[in-house]
């Protein structure tokens, strides 16, 4: 299996089999996001499932190292990209018309992507599966709040400054997504002139149902706080 | 009566592969937009020998779009703003008067310059030696009809072997990736039965080399088939991807 770090196409075929799996966790993790603007209990409920059990800590891990891989890869095939580019750089570019912004930014998206998960898990994560975690090692914690999944998001979103963040982070998840997409499917070979126009219509509908079902609930949560005077707690 | 337009140019000059280049700037007066862009560029060499200077070196051979050997990044299109042409089919009509023009060799670690605007493209014709060919045993030539074709497939091969590996490709690409040329070249032989035979080998060989002489990796940004002069289109390259992943999996 070398193939896969020493030959383009295999390093590629890497980034794209990574990049779909983290694309059909995302909509898993957005379908569970949304059951919190229906019923907060039932959110509840699933951070209580997905807290510190075997299943969840395998697959918390099994995330971890697709991210990781995910961006170690981008890392290197930008560093060989920039070096095959040549050392003298063109005086004068011009972005051809078919070609997305989104395709040639992959990198900076991937890093503001990367950036925010780091706040996020700060926000969530730490708090909540890490708190667990902590008192299994033995640690003295306040277990009050570590299924309290539900009230952690209400007061987040509670900040409009947050909220803000978030936005921000998902827009950028959107164009990271419109392109990798399709281009995921191209890098395993699954394509072909007729698929082209689909995978790029299908790669904008899974971007956007992925980014409005997040949005969603940042959105609800600020109004909610903004109307219900709920108290900004980050 | 013919239009003429006054330009100005701003041509890469290196005086060697190792030199280091600048832009220089040259005026020219009283160009006839129905001249080609390389016919420009004779005048311009015209004026520069009459001056006793050193002219501009660019590549061209055939000047009817066929034979793969203009180049040039003009205004930051490879073979200039027009789509579907190469730089030697590029008429002047397409610029306005009092434009400047820019006008850079191919710039990409596989295609070191070797003067001014001329680059060496041996890379494209190594891929090719390892491995875009097909092995026939001499003998009795066979009738050209004598295996069938559906059409489709020979209309795909067709296109795909229209690529005159002029570097256009790899030279927008922000990933100097040779991807689109590959690609054609490993599809004109794996769309026929004739190409079938070799397919596997073939494309390990092509890509292997591809990635051995210094091109990038492909990120799909399309940019290759939209400045392709000849039109390639970007699906050979989920073709190219398809028969290397589909080779590697059956060793």
């Amino acid at each position: 299996m070398t193939w896969l770090s020493n030959s383009s196409v295999g390093r590629k075929v890497v980034m794209g089999v990574t990049g779909a799996a983290l694309v059909l966790f995302l909509l898993f993790h957005a379908t569970m996001n949304v059951v919190v603007i229906f019923s907060p209990e039932a959110y509840n409920a699933i951070c209580e499932f997905l807290g510190a059990n075997w299943y969840a800590l395998v697959g918390t891990l099994g995330l971890a190292f697709l991210v990781v891989v995910h961006i170690v890869y981008a890392f290197i095939l930008s560093v060989q990209n920039y070096r095959a580019r040549g050392k003298e750089r063109y005086a004068v570019t011009e972005r051809q018309k078919d070609v997305e912004w989104a395709s040639k930014n992959m990198l900076v998206l991937g890093i503001i992507i990367v950036c925010f998960i780091f706040l996020h898990l700060y926000n969530f994560w730490f708090k909540m599966q890490f708190v667990e975690l902590q008192h299994m090692a033995g640690a003295d914690v306040d277990l009050s709040r570590v299924t309290d999944g539900a009230g952690y998001v209400r007061e987040l979103f509670a900040c409009p400054v947050y909220a803000v963040l978030y936005l921000v982070w998902l827009a950028a998840l959107w164009f990271h997504l419109t392109h990798g997409v399709w281009s995921a499917m191209h890098t395993l070979g699954w394509n072909n002139s007729i698929w082209m126009p689909r995978w790029k219509c299908i790669s904008k509908i899974v971007a956007t149902i992925i980014v409005l079902m997040f949005a969603a609930v940042v959105v609800y949560y600020l109004f909610a706080g903004l109307c219900g005077g709920a108290a900004c707690a980050a | 009566m013919d239009k003429t337009i006054n330009i100005k140019l701003k041509v890469w000059r290196q005086a060697g592969p190792k030199a280091k280049g600048a832009f220089e700037t040259y005026e020219l007066n009283n160009i006839s937009t129905d001249s080609s862009f390389l016919e420009m560029l004779d005048v311009l060499n015209e004026k520069l020998i009459s001056e006793h200077k050193e002219p501009v070196a660019f590549d061209h051979d055939c000047r009817e779009g066929i034979c793969g050997m203009c180049s040039l990044y003009i205004n930051g299109h490879p073979h200039g703003p027009d789509s579907g042409v190469t730089t030697c089919q590029l008429h002047m009509r397409k610029f306005h008067d009092g434009e400047t023009i820019t006008i850079e060799p191919w710039r990409s670690h596989a295609f070191p310059v070797i003067k001014d605007l001329m680059v060496d493209r041996r890379a494209y014709d190594k891929i090719m030696q390892a491995g875009g060919y097909i092995s026939v045993n001499t003998g009795g030539m066979p009738d050209a009809n004598a295996i069938p074709i559906a059409k489709k497939a020979a209309d795909e091969a067709m296109d795909a072997a229209s690529c005159i590996g002029c570097g256009a490709c790899a030279a927008a690409c922000k990933n100097g990736s040779a991807m689109l040329f590959v690609a054609a070249k490993v599809s004109q032989f794996a769309l026929l039965p004739q190409g079938k035979v070799e397919a596997a080998r073939r494309v390990k060989a092509m890509l292997g080399k591809m990635d051995e002489l210094g091109f990038g990796n492909c990120t799909n940004t399309g940019a290759c088939a939209a400045e392709c002069p000849k039109n390639v289109s970007l699906s050979n390259i989920a073709r190219l991807n398809r028969e290397f992943i589909c080779a590697k999996l059956k060793d």
